[in-house]
Parts: C-alpha cells; structure tokens; sequence
C-alpha cells in the first residue's frame, strides 16, 4: 500500500515538473500568440473608416453658421491636428477651463459651427453630429508620437490631482472607486485583464490604445464613452459629458501615461 | 461616398495579400429597434479583380459582421497591379473601392 502511494507520489511529482515545465512554454507561446492577434486586428482596424470620415467632417461647413473647424484651436494653434492629441488635456486661456479634446470639439463646433452644446451634448456618443467621426481623425493624427501631457500650469497640476481623487474616491451602491478594479495588478473582469492605471505601464498601455473601435459593438468609441461606461459600471451618476471631473480624470490617465508612443485609435474586443 | 472602403495590397512573394475594410450596417433582420424590426440589409455578392482579372467571386450573408474586414491571398499578381473590389447588397445598393498592389516598406 505505501509503495503504491510512493509511486503515485514520484508519478504526480514528475507530472507536476513537466506541468510546470509545460505551461512556462506554453504561456510564452500564448502571449506571442495574443501579440499575432494584436498585430492581425491592428491591420484591419474599422477606426480608419471613422478616421476617413471625420477627415471630410473636420472640413465639411456644418451647422447654422455653415463653417468648418480649419481654424479649431486644439492646443497648438487653429488648425493645428497633426500631434495635438498627445499633448491634450491642457489648460485653454480663451475658456479658462482645463479641457480634453472631446470638450475642446464642444467648444469648436458651438463657437465655430453654431451648434447648441446641449444638443451635441445629447448626442455626443450615436454619431448624430458626427462627433464619434472627428474623435478618431484627431486622434489619428498622433498616431506615432509620443505623449506628453503638459503639466506647467497650476490649473494642470490641479486637475491631475483632482483626477487621481476621483480614481481612488469610493461611493455608489457597490462601494466602487476606478481603483478597486484598475488599482492592483492581475484583476480581471471575466476573461478582459485590466491594466493597473496606477502604474506608467499599466497607464500607458490603456490610455495609447483608446479611442477605439469595439468590435462586439461595431462602433467607434471615444474616452468620453469609455469613462461614462465605467461609471455606469459603478452604479455612479452618470457623469456630464466633458464635464470638469471627466476632464480632470482624462488629465491624471493621459499624464501617467507620458513618455509612451500614442498608437490609437485602438480595437478592442 | 456613402459607404466608404479602404483596401490594402502587399506582395510577400508570390502572395499578395489583400485587406478591405468596409463601411457597412449588415442588418440581419432579426434585430429589433423597439417593437419594430431593423430591417435586413447585408451584403450579398462581392467581386475582387486583381490586374483586369476576376480573382474572387463570393456569396456573403446576413452571418458577416457590421463593417466586415476580408482578408484574400492571391497569387500571380504584380506590383502595379490594380485592385477592384465591388460589392452588391441585398437592397441592391453598390460598392466600389480600388488600390494597387504594392510592395511592404
């Protein structure tokens, strides 16, 4: 009786060597075979239909002023596209507001367009305004450069400080904060690993890859989105579009992520 | 353009590897907006002619996803080489888009 327990013992040994042995291959070979996927949906991305659109959209004179937004002022001068994503959120003195692009865009489309901002608001994420469109052509044209969010202003500063609160401010019915789930390594939401946005790696993964386009939506999602979804997935009041705190949260996600090459609009599942 | 479309050729070889992106809803007709129905509306026959010659010629249906992306291998094509694609749906709406094959950098 012990010698067949001993033998079993050897057996499930080895076994356990050679299952060791095994997944460490395995895994390597599973990770190149996420990068394969990775590099497959990149090659084929449906975003590029919503970038080409914007392009006409960006140009297009829209609204009751009949005008286009050629001399939209993004951060580095009006009409400036190419590498303005990168360097956004920031500080606008003509606002005097802090501002992501997606309020950037409001401000634009209202003062350039005439659009009523209640309105875009509104229909900010079904496309109605094209604003979905016009996200992913700015977004597009920073595609390869670095980010580098400015954080020389107090107001900046500020904000960044503000956006790191409202990650790690807990509340709603479920005693969520962004943190609980994005504020640890390893956590996962079904089968989707969550990147740790307290960490530049964590951050700068998440933030280089969004916008996107969701394939199990089959649409074109903005940052905006994706932290209004976040929010409904705390049970939290839903958050004002381009309000100040999603700005200001937008500002502390985009800084950690500085230093990292910006390779967006993303695809995700 | 209502339904836009980006097409990719690169020459590995003697492979040339074709990638299209295309703008298009792909209702199957059993979604429901409301009490209403979305009604059906899918691509139903595209075409790829590579150099003036039909390489493919395919049946697709209501099971392909909304901007669908095709990826085709073809041999015997040259750099220079233009790309046709057409498409048909079953609204009998059309789509065109073309590009030349080319080499990667």
């Amino acid at each position: 009786m012990n010698r067949i327990l001993v033998v079993a013992a050897t057996a499930l040994l080895f076994l356990g060597l050679a299952g060791a042995a095994w997944s460490e291959t395995d895994g390597d070979d599973a990770q190149a075979q996420i990068e394969q996927y990775r590099q497959m949906l990149s090659d084929g991305n449906p975003a590029e239909l919503n970038e080409m659109n914007g392009e006409t959209l960006w140009k297009e004179a829209r609204g009751p002023k009949k005008a286009g937004l050629e001399k939209c002022d993004l951060g580095l001068g009006p009409g400036v596209v190419k590498g303005a994503y990168a360097k956004l959120p920031r500080y606008f003195s003509d606002t005097g507001t802090m501002q992501d692009l997606e309020s950037r865009l409001l401000t634009c489309m209202v003062n350039l367009q005439g659009f009523d901002r209640d309105e875009l608001a509104k229909h900010a994420f079904d496309g109605t305004f094209g604003t979905p469109d016009l996200v992913a052509y700015v977004v597009g044209q920073s595609r390869g450069q670095a980010m580098s969010v400015p954080m020389d202003k107090p107001q900046e500063k500020a904000a960044f400080e503000l956006g790191r609160q409202i990650f790690h401010y807990r509340a709603g019915p479920y005693d969520f904060a962004c943190a609980t789930c994005h504020g640890e390594n390893g956590r996962r939401i079904r089968m989707q690993d969550l990147p740790n946005l307290t960490t530049t790696i964590g951050a700068q993964r998440a933030y280089t890859t969004w916008p996107a386009y969701r394939v199990s939506q089959s649409k074109f999602r903005s940052f905006q989105w994706r932290l209004n979804d976040c929010f409904r997935q705390q049970r939290f009041p839903e958050p004002g579009y381009a309000s100040a705190s999603t700005v200001a949260l937008t500002t502390y996600l985009a800084a950690m992520a500085n230093g990292a090459t910006y390779q967006g609009p993303g695809i995700k599942r | 353009m209502p339904y836009p479309m980006r097409i990719r050729a690169q020459l590995h070889g003697d492979v040339t590897a074709i990638t299209a992106i295309i703008s298009h809803p792909m209702e199957t007709g059993l979604k429901k907006d409301g009490d209403k129905v979305v009604p059906a509306h899918f691509i139903r026959m595209l075409t790829v002619d590579v150099g003036g010659k039909r390489v493919i010629e395919s049946h697709l249906n209501m099971a392909v996803s909304t901007n669908p992306v095709l990826n085709f291998k073809v041999k015997g094509a040259k750099v220079g080489d233009k790309v046709e694609i057409n498409w048909e749906d079953n609204l009998g709406e059309k789509g065109f888009g073309e590009s030349v094959v080319s080499v990667p950098e």
